[in-house]
């Protein structure tokens, strides 16, 4: 569904009226097409459609007049739309927690003699500001004068204290607060399930070793495990499909379309970009998106396109040493996929101790959408395709 | 009291003036018959006819310079830069001639010449239609600047530019035009050249504006107000001189400083005003003056996103606002 606004018909024009609709209701218009005449002061002219579809919905109507940027119809194109809040770019940061005062603190301390370790910062990083003195200042006054006029000196009332531990408040950071509504709206309105699985990734491990000198001089970025994991999770997701789904109030929504959400963790916050289509995209492929996703990320540049529409998200819990994680669900996905750190293990195989390169696959999923039957199936078609790689697995 | 827009402050302090005044009179480029192209001179011609509603030839340097020869021989011109972005050929006859006059002959000359400016961006405009060229001419001593952002000023302060004796340049925001709405009074007021006014009141940040940008900062204020935040909003509108004494003592009121205007942050408007309160009130100051500025590029680029970037807008305010609240 494609909202068309009022345009902005020249310089300074703030306001526009609709003299024709030259479309009605249910009209299918290709892009440009023109949908209705508009005047406004300066000039007239015809607004085109930024869209092929079909006209929905007429909001305003002829006659009307109405502010640059206002909404006055529907076209319901034919490709549907994911929206999908972005995590704010900004990381604040982190004030330093070393005693400072500003000159108006000093000065009215100063004035009225205040021993400024008595007083509570409500500042940045515990910061006391001039408010904050300023109240200490009223707050004294008023205990001095309460106990004055008290005839006995009955009243226990003390200045203001501060607690002996110095408790640092650490101010939330936008991406701190997306993350944690996003967390907190995923942990309540979706019922958690978790399963796991282990995985004998040693020839996957040899292979690779093999390849990774070679692949990082030629290509100039490394080849982690990371992308074979992806193109495996990928396949078994075309061949369960229901997995790549969400829960929505109209239905299940089973999304054609595989966009591979990756966490990527900075020092302050956690970010989710997207590898957009990764089942038309080789190993090779995915490897050069996640170096280049990690990048942006790293420096700050991701875009709304690079964290939106993802489908279904993989953690790369391994990174951090993690062998078994219970990952939180990545609204309104159905199901998130951690990957643990790789580790020697003795293993039985035909009735004999081998020492063998293990992997868990810990999965979360929405109870709502999904079952423990097919997500087993899921991931032992994961595990299947992990297994297979080694010495003829395409990388390009 | 009747609510009118900006740009129809303009036109009714031209019209009144010109009907109290036989001495008032517009030139600019296509001022006349086509009533200008924001139309602030729109119905003029009409009325005044073509001597005193005069369309100039495209030369900002003549336009500029005539009116300024008509005002030393003591008529009241008011002349029009079509976008402040072409003043600049007008300069040498601004700076060294209009703003020199009364220095220079002891006293026996003057130039009571208002120049008119549309200037800001935010309206597609691209490089040369969109630049704030104030900073240019706030170290012009003889010249006044003034940049007003709502109807009521714009009418008052265009009045009293018109009877000043001396040369003023008139800023109107471009964007404001057909944006801002206000009410205004049939009364002959006058708002004076040289004082900034607050025009919302708080007791924990204090934020500088003018423009387009006071009302941005207005919106970011009300959004903050919801959390808590009680924002003091002086709107400067005299750009040159400053009214020093507003801005110091709204500064000490709060101790906390955001200046905030579109044009570009070295040298801006903001470097002066954060000086006078630095010199003034340090002692006052309970942190460090802030300022949010466009960005120092060469000028507002066309292409939507980056012309997004380039301005300023309440979200940016609020989160400045609201990280010094918090400091």
């Amino acid at each position: 569904m494609e909202k068309i606004v009022m345009p902005q018909l020249g310089e300074s024009v703030t306001e526009g009226t609709i003299s024709k609709w030259l479309v009605r209701v249910g009209d299918q218009v290709s892009r440009y097409d023109p949908l209705c005449e508009v005047s406004t002061d300066k000039v007239n002219a015809e607004v085109p459609s930024t869209v092929a579809g079909r006209i929905s919905k007429i909001v305003v109507a002829e006659g009307e007049t109405v502010a640059v940027g206002t909404l006055i119809c529907y076209i319901e194109t034919v490709r549907e739309t994911t929206d999908q809040p972005i995590a704010p770019q900004s990381p604040q940061e982190t004030q330093e927690t070393k005693q400072r005062y500003s000159p108006a603190v000093l000065r009215i301390a100063q004035d009225h003699q205040i021993d400024l370790s008595k007083v509570t910062g409500t500042g940045a990083g515990g910061r006391i500001t001039r408010k904050d003195v300023l109240a200490y200042l009223e707050g004294s006054s008023e205990t001095n004068a309460s106990v004055e006029d008290q005839d006995s000196p009955t009243s226990q009332e003390q200045v203001p204290t501060i607690s002996s531990i110095k408790d640092q408040v650490i101010p939330i950071s936008p991406v701190r607060k997306t993350i944690a509504e996003r967390m907190v709206q995923s942990k309540q309105e979706a019922p958690h399930a978790w399963m796991v699985m282990e995985a004998d990734v040693t020839n996957l491990v040899a292979f690779r070793e093999r390849k990774k000198i070679e692949f990082k001089q030629r290509e100039g970025f490394s080849l982690t495990y990371l992308p074979f994991f992806i193109k495996a999770i990928v396949e078994a997701l075309k061949e369960y499909p229901m997995i790549n789904s969400e829960w929505t109030e109209q239905g299940i929504v089973m999304k054609k379309e595989v966009h591979i959400s990756i966490a990527v963790a900075r020092e302050d916050a956690l970010f989710v970009p997207v590898i957009r289509d990764a089942d038309q995209k080789s190993i090779y492929g995915i490897a050069r998106e996640i170096d280049q996703l990690v990048r942006k990320t790293r420096e700050g540049k991701l875009t709304v396109a690079d964290l939106s529409g993802g489908t279904f998200t993989v953690n790369n819990t391994g990174a951090f040493g993690s062998v078994l994680s219970a990952p939180i669900l990545n609204p309104p996905q159905a199901a998130i996929l951690s990957v643990e750190k790789i580790i020697k293990k003795p293993v039985v195989i035909d009735n004999m101790i081998a020492i063998r390169d293990q992997v868990n696959l810990c999965l979360s999923l929405d109870h709502r959408v999904l079952d423990g039957l097919i997500c087993g199936r899921f991931l032992q078609s994961v595990k299947r395709r992990i297994e297979s790689y080694g010495e003829g697995t395409e990388i390009f | 009291m009747a609510m009118i827009s900006y740009i129809e402050a303009v036109t009714q302090a031209l019209r009144e003036e010109m009907l109290r005044d036989q001495r008032v009179f517009i030139l600019g480029e296509d001022v006349g018959v086509r009533g200008g192209v924001f139309r602030a001179t729109a119905g003029l011609y009409e009325e005044f006819g073509e001597s005193r509603v005069i369309d100039a030839p495209l030369a900002e340097s003549a336009i500029a310079g005539v009116a300024i020869g008509a005002a030393a021989y003591g008529m009241r011109p008011i002349a029009e830069m079509q976008f402040a972005d072409f003043i600049m050929t007008a300069v040498n006859q601004i700076v060294n001639e209009a703003a020199k006059m009364r220095y220079r002959s002891n006293g026996d000359w003057n130039c009571p010449v208002v120049i008119r400016a549309p200037y800001g961006g935010g309206v597609h405009g691209a490089l040369y239609h969109s630049q704030s060229i104030e900073a240019m001419f706030c170290n012009v001593p003889g010249l006044k600047v003034v940049a007003p952002s709502t109807p009521y000023d714009v009418k008052g302060l265009l009045r009293s530019a018109i009877h000043d004796n001396d040369p003023v340049l008139f800023l109107e925001h471009k964007r404001c035009y057909r944006l801002i709405k206000g009410e205004v009074p049939d009364t002959d007021y006058t708002v004076p050249i040289g004082k900034a006014e607050i025009k919302r009141d708080g007791s924990d940040l204090t934020v500088f504006a003018y423009g387009l940008m006071f009302h941005y900062v207005m919106q970011a204020a009300e959004k903050l107000a919801l959390e808590g935040v009680q924002t003091q909003v002086v709107d400067v509108r005299t750009l040159y001189p400053l009214d020093r004494e507003t801005i110091i003592a709204a500064a000490k009121s709060t101790g906390k400083v955001l200046i905030v205007h579109e044009d570009n942050k070295e040298g801006g408007l903001g470097s002066e005003i954060s000086a006078v309160i630095a010199e003034e009130c340090l002692f006052d100051l309970d942190a460090p003056i802030k300022r949010l500025c466009g960005p120092d590029v060469p000028a507002m680029p066309y292409s939507p996103p980056m012309e997004k970037f380039f301005m300023l807008g309440p979200d940016k305010i609020y989160l400045a606002m609201k990280e010094l609240a918090e400091f």
